[in-house]
């Protein structure tokens, strides 16, 4: 417990250098992002300054931060430069990336592993063979061809899934962009599962348990699998971030109005309060689950908790 | 013991999401109803009519919105809300309105609608986009009051009512203008001259998310940001273009390709911009379904008339002439878009094929001729555009090399701008070399390009007395025809000194499912009242 409150009481520095450090890095792009609202038509002098008043573009970047943060703790993240509330934009769309990651997510878990596992007891097989060299050949294709193929493949000519948008909410509008998202993932979950297994059956425990005389699921499922899932675990935690990179595309080619779409429209609009309001919140997910995954270590390997 | 905790975490954190994300509305499909479509859109910035420019707001617009006049086919203004709109003068115009017309609340349509609107969209610290289409009606000034110099704070205007708009009677709206100005009856075409209810001004930011219009359709629900917008058929509608279809599902997409793969899919019904790499595969899939519409949108290549290396009216024709419009066009852009001779869009009422004649046609020889006329060129040309499209930086390259191999120009370097910067590096005049200049059309009158592009503080830093006075006096023409061949002189002088060669003409590429019919997309409206539905 302790270990936990001193955990979350780190991310609290981590909040402001990195709320800090984002709100300077969309600060310092360049260009006016008021004039770049209209386009290819001028805007009166009038109107821009208004406008530039309206959102402290005229204040230094530490007054803007300043601004910002003393908003923000009173539960006001802003608006955008269109006029929508910050935080009820956001509202709608973390529940979209949050449905897409946990999709994501658990098709890593459950497939990868699975995959993983069944490589792993049947090395240099059939099977093996053809787990390393789909794993290779998901790694090695950017996720946005994936994306496009399997859209076209399986959801326009296959009509197995709809090809974009949330219409039919979840779970059905979000496994075939999940799977997309999850591959790349997966791939890793598998390889780390296969390698670490195959690594824990030739361990003394395992021969120990073997000698004692147990079937083989449990040896394998009680021992040897628990042993060999730690260091899947971590990935999968670190593996939160890339999900997140990866939303970026993927809920651009289905269409998912979440985060990830958000982060890139903000970006290019140069709003800050946006972009930092997003960032913040992802900091705080990235530390709570791999704190998360630091007390799973525990549950799987009880020496870690003791020490 | 431990495996459950496990289990348990999982299943705890899937119900939590799939509480939160909540169940699809029916109908959220746009299949499901009998006699409704659905339209890829493109999120709106915002849905009040005086506070947007942005092509996809304006889509959801023109079916809430009937305006005073609207624009046929052909280009023509014909009257919508209004029932005339006259002038004596060409400075003092007097707009009568059709009776009987109700906003979707009930509210009837006056005079007072349209003032109302008008000075709130006019009264600059509202900060709305159209606040410039103001810009010629009596008392703007004092609603946009300069700021003082050296100081960054504009002064607050003393009035929030245009003294040029004068409420007759319900019906009647006086208009007087600061200059005569003929093509006045086409402008009232442009969305930002809609109506307002006064129910709209109790709270301008929740009608910003649900607009009450006067048009046939009318709002359903609310504006789901980046999901939907849903409208309905609205029944106290008592207009010309009474809706054809039951509703209207405005579905929202992030990119074009993904709209298209869903028309593909049948998730969608019609679609206005067909991503142009599908151009070949769209035509063969949809057949007669496909709709390439001509548009007002313009590309140009501008010269900094200012920097004395760009003085010569030959060099720039030679620049002109040395590009090989079809060629780019065809590369660039699968042969959809128009190459052009012309300053104005071939929609354009006085719009020439060619007025430009040989400046704009593609002569290795004779550019080169001039080019080596007018001295030549020493030094880096720089060229200049904006990272906001792919396609830039595509035609850009290919004028690069036409310049390198057709004039010898060898020095070519580009200048890649960031969207957000672009147009103020032009105002501010820092660019040092040719440059892309776009224009989209507002209203189809010769005015609405030469003057804003061409006139005075124009992006080039071009300045004729000549070319003002001929605007002038085909503003204050007796009528929009007799308007035209003065429009035309001063095209004719602007294409003579080339401070902007015209390039070419874009085109949109619409597309539709076979469960609608009557589609009538033109450059001005996608007509979505006479769409009915199998």
């Amino acid at each position: 417990m302790k270990y936990a409150v001193q955990r979350l009481l780190q991310a609290v520095p981590v909040f402001f250098v990195t709320t800090f450090l984002i709100y300077a890095m969309v600060f310092a792009l360049p260009g006016d992002p008021i004039v770049a609202l209209a386009g290819d038509k001028p805007l009166p002098d009038e109107v821009l300054h208004t406008l530039r008043e309206r959102y402290h573009l005229n204040d230094p970047l530490i007054v803007q931060y300043g601004i910002y943060m003393l908003n923000a703790v009173q539960g006001d993240l802003g608006e955008t430069f269109t006029g929508q509330p910050v935080s009820e934009l956001l509202q709608g769309r973390w529940a979209v990336t949050a449905q897409l990651a946990v999709t994501a997510w658990i098709f890593e878990l459950v497939v990868g592993i699975g995959l993983g596992v069944i490589a792993g007891l049947r090395r240099g097989g059939i099977a093996d063979t053809a787990v390393l060299a789909g794993t290779t050949f998901v790694i090695a294709v950017p996720v946005f061809v994936v994306g496009y193929t399997a859209q076209i493949m399986l959801g326009l000519n296959l009509a197995l899934f709809p090809t974009a948008g949330v219409d039919e909410g979840w779970p059905v509008s979000y496994l075939l962009p999940g799977m997309v998202l999850g591959s790349f993932g997966l791939a890793y979950v598998a390889r780390l599962t296969r390698t670490s297994l195959i690594e824990n059956m030739r361990a003394d425990y395992v021969r120990t348990a073997r000698a004692k005389g147990l079937r083989r699921r449990r040896v394998i499922g009680r021992h040897a699998l628990r042993n060999s899932l730690i260091p899947v675990v971590t990935f999968l935690g670190v593996d939160f971030g890339n999900l997140m990179a990866g939303a970026v595309v993927t809920e651009g080619i289905f269409n998912l109005p979440g985060i990830g779409q958000q982060v890139f429209q903000s970006i290019q609009l140069q709003e800050g309060p946006v972009v930092v309001g997003i960032v913040t919140v992802l900091v705080m997910i990235f530390i709570l689950v791999n704190l998360l995954v630091d007390l799973l270590y525990g549950v799987l390997d009880p020496r870690i908790r003791r020490g | 013991m431990t495996r459950t905790r496990g289990s348990a975490l999982l299943l705890a954190t899937m119900l939590a999401v799939s509480a939160c994300g909540g169940s699809p509305a029916p109908g959220a499909g746009g299949q499901q109803g009998a006699k409704e479509f659905s339209v890829g859109l493109t999120e709106p910035d915002h849905l009040t009519p005086g506070n947007t420019s942005s092509s996809y707001s304006i889509t959801v617009l023109q079916a809430l919105f009937d305006l005073p006049v609207f624009i046929d086919a052909k280009g023509q203004p014909q009257m919508r809300a209004a029932e005339s709109v006259t002038s004596e003068d060409q400075k003092v115009w007097t707009i009568k309105l059709k009776p009987g017309q109700k906003f979707h609340n009930g509210e009837p349509v006056t005079a007072e609608s349209f003032a109302d609107a008008w000075n709130a969209a006019a009264y600059g610290p509202n900060a709305w986009t159209n606040n410039y289409y103001f810009e010629n009606i009596e008392g703007y000034d004092k609603l946009n009051p300069e700021t003082p110099e050296g100081s960054e704070e504009a002064p607050k205007p003393t009035t929030d009512k245009l003294s040029g708009l004068k409420v007759v009677d319900a019906t009647t709206l006086e208009v007087t203008l600061t200059a005569p100005f003929s093509q006045f009856p086409i402008t009232l075409a442009y969305t930002g001259f809609a109506p307002m209810p006064k129910a709209a001004f109790a709270d301008l930011k929740a009608y910003d998310a649900k607009p009450i219009g006067n048009g046939p359709f009318a709002l359903d629900g609310e504006w789901v940001h980046n999901q939907k917008i849903r409208v309905k058929k609205f029944d106290g509608y008592a207009g010309p273009r009474p809706a054809k279809s039951a509703a209207v599902n405005f579905k929202i997409y992030e990119s074009r390709d993904t709209a298209y793969v869903d028309l593909r899919a049948g998730k969608v019904d019609l679609i206005q911009t067909i991503p142009p790499a599908s151009t070949s595969e769209a035509k063969r899939l949809l057949g007669d379904r496909f709709v390439p519409t001509p548009s007002g949108t313009m590309d140009y290549l501008g010269f900094p008339v200012y920097d004395k290396r760009f003085q010569s009216a030959d060099l720039r024709k030679a620049v002109s002439m040395a590009i090989d419009r079809q060629a780019i066009v065809d590369a660039v852009f699968n042969g959809a878009f128009k190459p052009m001779g012309s300053l104005v869009a071939p929609l354009v009422p006085g719009y020439r094929e060619n007025a430009c004649g040989e400046p704009c046609v593609f002569d290795k020889a004779k550019a080169k001729a001039l080019f080596d006329k007018a001295g030549g060129f020493s030094g880096t040309m720089n060229l200049y555009f904006s990272n906001a499209d792919p396609s830039y930086e595509q035609w850009m390259t290919a004028v690069a090399n036409q310049l390198k191999d057709n004039l010898g120009i060898a020095d070519i370097q580009f200048r890649k701008i960031p969207a957000a910067d672009y147009l103020s590096t032009l105002r501010a005049h820092k660019q040092d070399g040719p440059y892309r200049n776009n224009w989209v059309m507002d209203y189809p009158s010769p005015q609405n390009y030469l003057q804003p592009m061409w006139g005075t503080g124009n992006r080039m830093g071009w300045e004729s007395k000549e070319f003002n006075d001929l605007l002038d006096q085909a503003n204050s023409a007796a009528s929009m025809e007799a308007s035209i061949p003065l429009y035309q002189k001063a095209e004719d002088l602007a294409l003579s000194e080339m401070p902007m060669a015209p390039l070419w003409n874009w085109q949109d590429q619409a597309g539709y499912s076979d469960k609608i019919s009557d589609v009538r997309i033109d450059a001005y409206s996608p007509n979505l009242d006479t769409i009915t539905v199998k």
